[in-house]
């Protein structure tokens, strides 16, 4: 793998989107989203709820047919069948069976991707659920039911690993060790996208998608983030961008929102 | 079709299943004891010399109908528990096949219906004396076969119900039917055209069938073997339209 910082132009991109619609009934969820996300990095996206993250993780993943443009995924369409052993997908809302221990629920997953039984170890000892792994998971708290679902997703080792919301519910100290892991796991060359409507998350990622009312708003740094919206705090600037759009009723955003 | 995913797949279902002791005893207990009821409903009847008990006529082929009823019940609400919780979403970006999730599914749930039809075989053989010319074992594969069909129909009925409430109100428009037409009630050739050309075409028809085979013929009867291929091939049919219902996709 070519590391070199200095020529990220080197490494081709891990996501490829160009003209990404995708539309539900009459209802425009995106609307023509045009960019990459870099491999072995961290990329944050960001926006209000109900901006269309959630549309756009599913679209990647292979799970959202897009209604117009496409979605490239390591150089095949999004959804591919060769892509299922390389991606995975967190949701929001934890996807593992309530009834079945933590360790059950990472065994059959793993399954899907010929993991043994150190596999669904390690995958459980990665979200620090050792000392659980024979409990039910309904049993266990909010906090540690979400890192079950995480742990269902790492024990497939996923070459990209998509994750939804991944730190809502989780205390400071479990979110901290939770993007320490993020980016041991960048550095080992997973490329990973990690959606959060908490601003203050985006310092953790090396690229920023920012995405509102289906429209990308910007794709740039963290560091470029602060510096566009006039703010170190990355909310504040975040703010700022979206004031700045709205000042402008010829951008088409206005226009079409009322369309729809 | 992979038979690593579909056995795994086997066995987190019955993982589930095991967890929940309730369930399993009333998977097994309740059939027994409605063939219980059903025995002394009938006790006191009188009857000619050589014309066989009705027990032994309602009771044969309740214990078919039981699995195709439970395991009907039974698939439907854990498949649509499934649907909802985004675990069928999450399983379907990972390599598993369609196949593979839904025959784990049917191979675990028939592993629970031969235990069901065993118990309640057993009871009606050994303690209410059923009588029947041929052999107990075929009674079991049919009942087998035909909870494989419950299976079947309730990962497709799934499809069409949002909450559990409505996948439980499947029931008397998917099951009652079959158990009105199969001739439990009324001979088939004594209904009427509109009736009996329904019934014709209804799966639970063919074991009803295959069920009187048993009881009338000591030997394993070809027209036996015909009705259990053709409820084999419906249960393939309905496994495929199931299939077709999982989508991998948003449209």
């Amino acid at each position: 793998m070519h590391q070199h910082t200095a020529e990220p132009a080197a490494v081709a991109p891990a996501v490829r989107a160009s003209g990404l619609h995708v539309n539900r009934g009459r209802t425009k969820i995106l609307r023509g989203l045009d960019f990459t996300i870099d491999a072995g990095r961290i990329t944050g996206l960001l926006g209000p709820s109900g901006s269309g993250k959630t549309t756009l993780m599913r679209a990647i993943v292979g799970a959202q047919r897009p209604s117009s443009g496409t979605v490239t995924v390591l150089g095949k369409p999004a959804g591919a069948a060769a892509l299922r052993h390389e991606v995975g997908y967190v949701t929001q809302s934890p996807s593992v069976y309530p009834d079945l221990s933590v360790e059950a629920n990472v065994r059959y997953f793993g399954a899907m991707h010929g993991a043994t039984a150190a596999d669904t170890a390690e995958a459980i000892a990665a979200v620090g659920l050792e000392d659980f792994a024979r409990q039910r998971t309904i049993d266990l708290s909010g906090g540690q039911l979400s890192r079950v679902s995480l742990a269902c997703a790492l024990v497939a080792r996923p070459s990209l690993l998509v994750l939804d919301e991944p730190t809502v519910g989780l205390d400071p100290v479990l979110r901290a060790e939770l993007w320490e892991r993020f980016a041991t796991m960048a550095a080992a060359g997973t490329t990973l996208l990690v959606s959060s409507h908490v601003m203050e998350e985006a310092s953790h990622c090396s690229s920023l998608l920012l995405l509102r009312e289906g429209l990308l708003m910007a794709s740039l740094t963290p560091a470029e983030l602060g510096e566009r919206g006039h703010s170190v705090d990355l909310e504040q600037a975040f703010l700022h961008l979206i004031r700045e759009a709205e000042g402008k009723p010829s951008r088409r955003n206005r226009n079409e929102s009322q369309v729809a | 079709m992979n038979p690593r995913m579909m056995l795994a797949t086997s066995r987190r279902v019955l993982d589930q299943l095991r967890h929940d002791r309730r369930s399993i005893a009333l998977i097994l207990v309740v059939p027994a004891l409605l063939l219980t009821a059903v025995y002394y409903l009938y006790e006191n009847e009188t009857l000619p010399p050589g014309v066989p008990r009705t027990f032994d006529r309602v009771g044969l082929m309740m214990l078919a109908i039981f699995p195709f009823v439970v395991m009907f019940l039974v698939t439907s609400i854990t498949m649509l528990r499934e649907r909802t919780s985004g675990t069928l979403e999450r399983l379907l970006t990972t390599p598993i096949h369609k196949a593979d999730l839904l025959f784990g599914y049917a191979i675990a749930f028939s592993i629970m219906a031969a235990l069901q039809s065993l118990v309640a075989t057993a009871v009606a053989y050994w303690i209410f004396d059923l009588d029947i010319k041929g052999s107990p074992g075929y009674v079991v594969m049919i009942a087998v076969i035909n909870a494989v069909l419950g299976v079947a129909l309730g990962l497709l009925c799934s499809a069409f119900a949002r909450t559990e409430f409505q996948a439980v109100q499947f029931m008397p428009v998917v099951v009652v039917p079959q158990i009105l037409l199969c001739g439990l009630f009324v001979a088939r050739e004594r209904m009427n055209d509109v009736l009996e050309n329904i019934s014709n075409v209804l799966p639970l028809t063919f074991s009803v069938e295959a069920l009187k085979e048993i009881a009338s013929n000591s030997e394993a009867t070809r027209l036996m073997w015909d009705d259990a291929t053709v409820i084999g091939i419906i249960v393939v049919g309905v496994l495929v339209l199931a299939s077709l219902t999982l989508r991998r996709q948003t449209r």
